[in-house]
């Protein structure tokens, strides 16, 4: 009987067995890389001439970075990159699987608050007025930007920012909210911040937030808002300048790589790549038109980077507007 | 007189209510012309789109270069070198697998509750998320199994994403045979087998192939179930070849390799800040639009020449 079915099942099975049977790592040198699609193009620059130069095969993935660290702390890349500080569950995480990292900021990001090209009312806008706009107690509630601030017209105003999976969405929460991840929800969200910048460029109401890249690359299309971080303080506009000396705050934000340091696991070719990552962030960062850390704190960097102490500054919370150096003091 | 008036009249409102019932018929083919050229212009226009941003790309290099920060120098080889040994293993894990399993369904399966309850099973996977297939892979095959983020995962992944397109295809060729071919085959004494595997599967072909061809198209251009097994976004080397010079001269080390495909390629550069990027990402939407057509216009074709050289 059922002769058709139990030959081609057998065939199909034979195919399965055959592939499965097969050794599921080759013993290569691989770098293993995966996390924040922000800080990626930096990461793709570096392995793109490391691979060169050296021959050793390197692999970038965008998992995001909530999704890079948990393959991270599985011990399933040997670098992740992070557009915000390890969180306090990602700590135990790799706790519970032995995993030691070394935590390395590699570059500034100025998160800027752009308007419409048509938005003259608006010159700068303060930290408490961002926070009456993102705050969870705004939803549904303020819907016009005269109920911010009286100065500025009954305009709807409509908002756009990073998707709550995001990086730059905890930073942007905690830094003008308070709290991570603690925003009003009837907002405009994407992950894709080119859908973001259309969306503010389409909108006279609009107000939008995303990284410094996005904004050089329209400036054309918006209009970035100089901030305003405490009152009477003098506003700041995003720069590359205002954010390299500590003046653009509290949107500037570092970004990291975190290079698994595990003894044991940890791999000449990855201690080369992170060797040949901070000579030539410099270069690199700019080129691909992030902002680079300025050279005393890139020595620093480096410092910490030799001396191979595991550990983050952060203990989990992600802190707003503190020094590099003073962070990496923190590891002993 | 009147009599004459009033078939007259009758006439007149018959041919008042052919002349009504006719333009009912011209209303409706337009309405069904316009939903026909909403879909066909949607696509042109979107093609046109994407050609036009991107024509500066199509050039060999394009095909021969990894990706790369510069975006004028970034080519998509790593991309489409992934896509195409990806889609080796979706066919031999989808097609064995999904026409064995429609002449079962046809064929031998006995038709009570069970076989009812797998046909409408069959047909909901067919409108099951793509990305459900991909946490489905996460578990089974990267974790449970594993097979890890390799071109194998993927390959299986999208094999079952397109499992029950070829099965449903499958069965609906074979159901186009008529009756009384396998009649006669059985009444010169034709076995069960025998009449499958001699007429059930050599005329149906032709559509068991398009329905092969259309599941591969769609399988090219999934993104959502890669990128949850873990597809890498920038890989510069190629995987080991399939082929080497050494006996057994086949290698299966490719299976376990990293990979990206073409939709992750172009996923990544349309997000990135740089226009310049932007233009990639265009060239590489256009050539998965042109890959997907020419497959699909193979399919036709075939199913049109095979039927062509069936005689009854």
């Amino acid at each position: 009987m059922n002769n058709t079915f139990s030959k081609s099942f057998g065939i199909a099975a034979l195919v399965v067995a055959a592939f499965s049977a097969l050794p599921v790592q080759a013993a290569e040198k691989i770098i293993r890389i995966d996390g924040s699609s922000t800080v990626y193009p930096i990461t793709e620059a570096v392995a793109e001439d490391f691979q060169a130069s050296t021959k050793t095969k390197v692999t970038v993935g965008i998992s995001g970075t909530g999704g890079g660290f948990k393959k991270f702390c599985r011990g399933e890349t040997d670098i992740s990159q992070a557009s915000r500080p390890i969180l306090k569950k990602e700590m135990d995480a790799c706790k519970e699987a032995g995993i030691q990292y070394i935590e390395l900021p590699v570059a500034y990001d100025g998160l800027t608050v752009v308007v419409n090209k048509s938005n003259d009312f608006v010159k700068s806008i303060s930290v408490d007025e961002l926070k009456k706009m993102w705050a969870p107690a705004a939803q549904g509630k303020v819907k016009t930007w005269n109920q911010v601030n009286p100065a500025w017209p009954n305009t709807p105003l409509k908002l756009f920012g990073a998707g709550s999976d995001s990086g730059t969405f905890d930073y942007f929460t905690e830094a003008i909210v308070g709290k991570a991840k603690s925003s009003r929800g009837d907002y405009t969200a994407s992950e894709d911040d080119n859908v973001l910048v259309q969306g503010v460029q389409s909108d006279k109401g609009a107000l939008g937030y995303f990284g410094y890249a996005y904004y050089e690359e329209n400036q054309d299309k918006l209009r970035a808002l100089p901030i305003v971080a405490k009152k009477g303080a003098t506003a700041v506009e995003p720069s590359v300048e205002n954010v390299k000396n500590g003046t653009y705050q509290p949107l500037s934000r570092p970004m990291f790589i975190y290079v698994n340091a595990t003894s044991g696991a940890f791999k000449p070719e990855v201690k080369a790549f992170v060797d040949y990552y901070l000579a030539n962030a410099p270069k690199l960062v700019a080129e691909v038109k992030y902002i680079p850390l300025p050279a005393n704190e890139y020595a620093a960097v480096t410092k910490h980077w030799k001396a191979l102490k595991p550990g983050t500054g952060f203990d989990g919370v992600a802190e707003v507007g503190v020094k590099i150096e003073e962070l990496l003091a923190r590891i002993k | 007189m009147s009599q004459q008036a009033s078939v007259l009249a009758n006439i007149q409102e018959v041919r008042a209510m052919i002349k009504r019932h006719k333009m009912h018929d011209t209303i409706f083919a337009i309405i069904g012309l316009l939903a026909l050229m909403v879909g066909l212009i949607a696509l042109l226009t979107l093609f046109i789109d994407l050609v036009v941003d991107g024509y500066q790309r199509f050039n060999p290099e394009f095909f021969t270069n990894f990706p790369s920060r510069r975006a004028a120098k970034a080519g998509i080889l790593s991309a489409w070198v992934g896509s195409v040994l990806v889609m080796v293993v979706t066919f031999l894990a989808a097609v064995p697998m999904g026409v064995a399993a429609g002449i079962y369904l046809e064929e031998y399966a006995p038709k009570n509750w069970l076989a009812d309850l797998i046909e409408i099973n069959v047909s909901n996977l067919a409108g099951v998320p793509s990305i459900v297939y991909g946490l489905l892979a996460l578990g089974l095959f990267v974790y449970t199994l594993d097979l890890g983020q390799s071109i194998l995962t993927a390959g299986l992944t999208l094999g079952l994403l397109i499992l029950p397109i070829v099965i449903v295809s499958t069965r609906e060729a074979i159901r186009s045979i008529p009756i009384a071919i396998r009649e006669a085959a059985y009444a010169v004494g034709a076995t069960k087998w025998q009449v499958v595997f001699h007429h059930v599967i050599h005329y149906s072909f032709g559509g068991i192939l398009t329905g092969v061809i259309i599941g591969m198209a769609r399988a090219l251009g999934e993104t959502a179930p890669v990128i949850t097994i873990g597809a890498l976004t920038f890989i510069a080397f190629l995987p080991p070849s399939p082929v080497t010079d050494v006996a057994p001269f086949i290698n299966f080390e490719w299976l376990t390799s990293g990979f990206t495909v073409l939709p992750i390629q172009m996923f990544n550069w349309l997000s990135r800040p740089d226009h310049a990027f932007h233009i990639n990402a265009a060239a590489t939407g256009a050539i998965i639009i042109v890959v997907t057509l020419l497959m699909n216009g193979t399919a036709i074709w075939l199913r049109y020449k095979i039927r062509k050289n069936i005689k009854w």
